[in-house]
């Protein structure tokens, strides 16, 4: 039993098979890599293991439990974060009550208590903070603990929201394009983090990305997609070589 | 310049930032406990307006300013609150069970409400809303039994365990006893994991989702408690005017409430006490200027001896009486406000604190927003 498996998954969005078949497995600490062209429906396959879409066919496992039916918002507390391809922080809030909200799933506060604000919404507020802390040490972002969102630079914004998912505690980490507008040496930082990520905090990670380089650098293995359906599975070099993978970028 | 040097978590928690900041506040609790000792009744009745206008703005600031959510329905809120409380004390209720009743109803009506504000956002929002308090205004008109109708209903002054509030001025610390108390409870609701999803829900839902939000659940928390504190300040209110009407609890004045949060600063709990007092004084303010404007220039003329400033005066107080200039002032400085200062009164009292505790320092730029990047628009 695999740590996490997608089998044989589809959408369709009307008559478009946006992902069409797809079926993987990730193991425990694996690093796992989805690439294609535009439209390849690889930010769709997050968004179905992440449960913003109802596949149309196909079974999602995570860890033993089977989560094709679990709602979005229980996605977090089972162990599942993810970042976005076009930054969705909370913008108008600072870095560290961004950081805060990942803590979410793990409050033990009800509405009364936090009305009141009673000792112990206090304490748990607290034990919040010294998690939260302890991603902002990971990734370098105590200049910025208290500055809006919306007064950072992208660069930071990138790195915020892969702070905001480790806060989660997460299990299995969705990263989507996390190189996407960074300049080499912050695409550089990028595979550090996610090496260190892997091999430090023990989480696996599930990424879709565009740099072949970062690809390569970090990925066990990887999957490439197109028109929704897989072309080829394994490791970063024999994906890149395969010839169905060549004529889906250049064309031929 | 002042740097606060930060030791514990627990000073990103607590209410008060530190000394300095704790003691301004104490000062201005003084201030308003000395208010009813130094002022005319006239002014304190004001005031007292002030502390209601201030509790329906939290109730709104929490709906808009914090999650993101817009109402063009709250006066109905307001006018629930009003009418239950003066229903509940007409069959001889005792006055604070009275006010729970009233905002359990409210309450019930927010969450009611709030239904359809799972599915719908921005202007349906506000159309679907908009329908509530027209609705809800005609309940007033025709539930005769209840709410008398256009004969309207008499509302006592208030008797609290026995202890009458006749005067202007205990009702005054009445009301800002309920206004200290909503804002401490929203206030720890906005530090505490609550308020945050509420702020996530507001900048990006399919984030908060993501992150273990229930956007059900706290959207209608949201717009219950909004309607809470809707209903508690209608007691107020009920007490305050003294003589409920259906024709009272209008669009217009949930046009007042959303102005009064756009003006103060939406967003901040400084924004909806300052929009309070926007709001609440305006239109006594315009009532002394259109007497004392052409009175003191008529003065003036007589001793300068030059005829035009009597006739400018004139003139002035003549505009001032017109009927829909309030209304007309009102839009105006709501325009001004959005295309000048969209931070509000908040957000300019925010800018002249920097420039001061920097100075010589201030840069100009320092409140200049980025433009947004893209955002996946598709989701939504």
């Amino acid at each position: 039993m695999s740590f996490f498996s997608v089998d044989n998954l589809s959408i369709n969005f009307g008559g478009i098979k946006a992902v069409d078949g797809v079926t993987f497995d990730v193991g425990k600490g694996e690093v796992f890599t989805i690439i294609g062209p535009n439209g390849a429906g690889k930010t769709t396959i997050f968004n179905l293991v992440s449960r913003i879409y109802q596949p149309t066919g196909g079974k999602l496992v995570f860890d033993g439990t089977d989560i094709t039916n679990v709602p979005p918002h229980r996605i977090a507390a089972l162990g599942i974060a993810r970042t976005f391809q076009n930054i969705e922080l909370f913008e108008h809030a600072t870095l560290l009550q961004n950081l805060l909200l990942a803590r979410h799933a793990h409050k033990k506060s009800n509405f009364l208590s936090e009305l009141f604000f009673l000792p112990s919404v206090r304490a748990m507020e607290l034990e919040h903070r010294e998690a939260v802390e302890k991603a902002i040490d990971f990734l370098d972002l105590q200049q910025y603990r208290d500055s809006f969102i919306v007064n950072l630079p992208y660069g930071v914004r990138k790195v915020t929201e892969l702070a905001r998912a480790l806060c989660t505690d997460p299990k299995l980490l969705l990263l989507d394009e996390p190189s996407s507008g960074l300049n080499v040496e912050e695409t550089e930082d990028m595979a550090f983090w996610i090496q260190d990520i892997r091999t430090l905090l023990g989480i696996t990670v599930l990424m879709v990305e565009h740099d072949m380089s970062l690809v390569s650098a970090v990925s066990d293995r990887v999957l490439a997609l197109n028109y929704g359906r897989p072309l080829a599975m394994g490791t970063p070099g024999e994906v890149q070589s395969h010839p169905e993978v060549i004529r889906a970028y250049l064309g031929g | 310049m002042r740097f606060q040097f930060k030791t514990s978590y627990n000073q990103d928690i607590r209410l008060f930032k530190d000394r300095v900041d704790a003691s301004w506040y104490g000062l201005l609790a003084v201030a308003v406990l000395a208010l009813p000792l130094l002022m005319s009744d006239y002014y304190v009745g004001e005031a007292t307006w002030v502390f209601i206008y201030a509790i329906c703005g939290v109730s709104l600031m929490v709906l808009v300013g914090y999650t993101g959510l817009i109402s063009l329905g709250h006066a109905a809120f307001l006018g629930i609150g009003a009418y239950a409380h003066a229903y509940f004390l007409e069959h001889g209720i005792p006055w604070v069970v009275s006010v729970v009743l009233a905002v359990a109803l409210t309450t019930a009506s927010g969450l009611v409400v709030g239904l359809p504000a799972l599915r719908m956002t921005g202007i349906y929002l506000a159309i679907a809303t908009l329908a509530f308090s027209v609705i809800i205004q005609e309940v007033f008109s025709r539930w005769e039994s209840v709410t008398h109708g256009f004969a309207g209903m008499p509302v006592d002054k208030p008797v609290i365990f026995g202890v009458p509030f006749q005067d202007e001025a205990s009702f005054y610390y009445l009301c800002l006893f309920f206004l200290v108390i909503v804002l401490w409870l929203t206030r720890n609701l906005l530090r505490s994991p609550t308020g945050r999803a509420w702020i996530a829900i507001r900048d990006s839902e399919i984030a908060a989702q993501s992150m273990g939000v229930n956007l059900a659940i706290y959207k209608s928390i949201a717009f219950a408690y909004s309607a809470a504190l809707m209903g508690m300040a209608g007691a107020l209110f009920a007490h305050k005017i003294a003589y409920l009407a259906p024709d009272i609890f209008t669009i217009l004045l949930s046009i007042q409430f959303l102005l009064l949060v756009i003006v103060g600063g939406l967003g901040s709990l400084h924004g909806a006490v300052f929009g309070a007092i926007f709001v609440a004084l305006l239109p006594p303010l315009i009532a002394i200027l259109r007497d004392s404007i052409p009175a003191s220039m008529n003065d003036a003329a007589a001793a300068m001896n030059i005829k035009v400033l009597a006739i400018v005066g004139e003139g002035i107080g003549n505009f001032l009486r017109k009927p829909g200039v309030e209304a007309g002032i009102f839009g105006l400085i709501l325009v001004l406000v959005i295309l000048l200062e969209p931070l509000g009164m908040y957000g300019r009292w925010v800018k002249i604190r920097v420039f001061f505790s920097t100075f010589p320092m201030y840069r100009g730029a320092t409140f200049k927003r980025q433009k947004s990047y893209m955002r996946s628009e598709r989701l939504r």
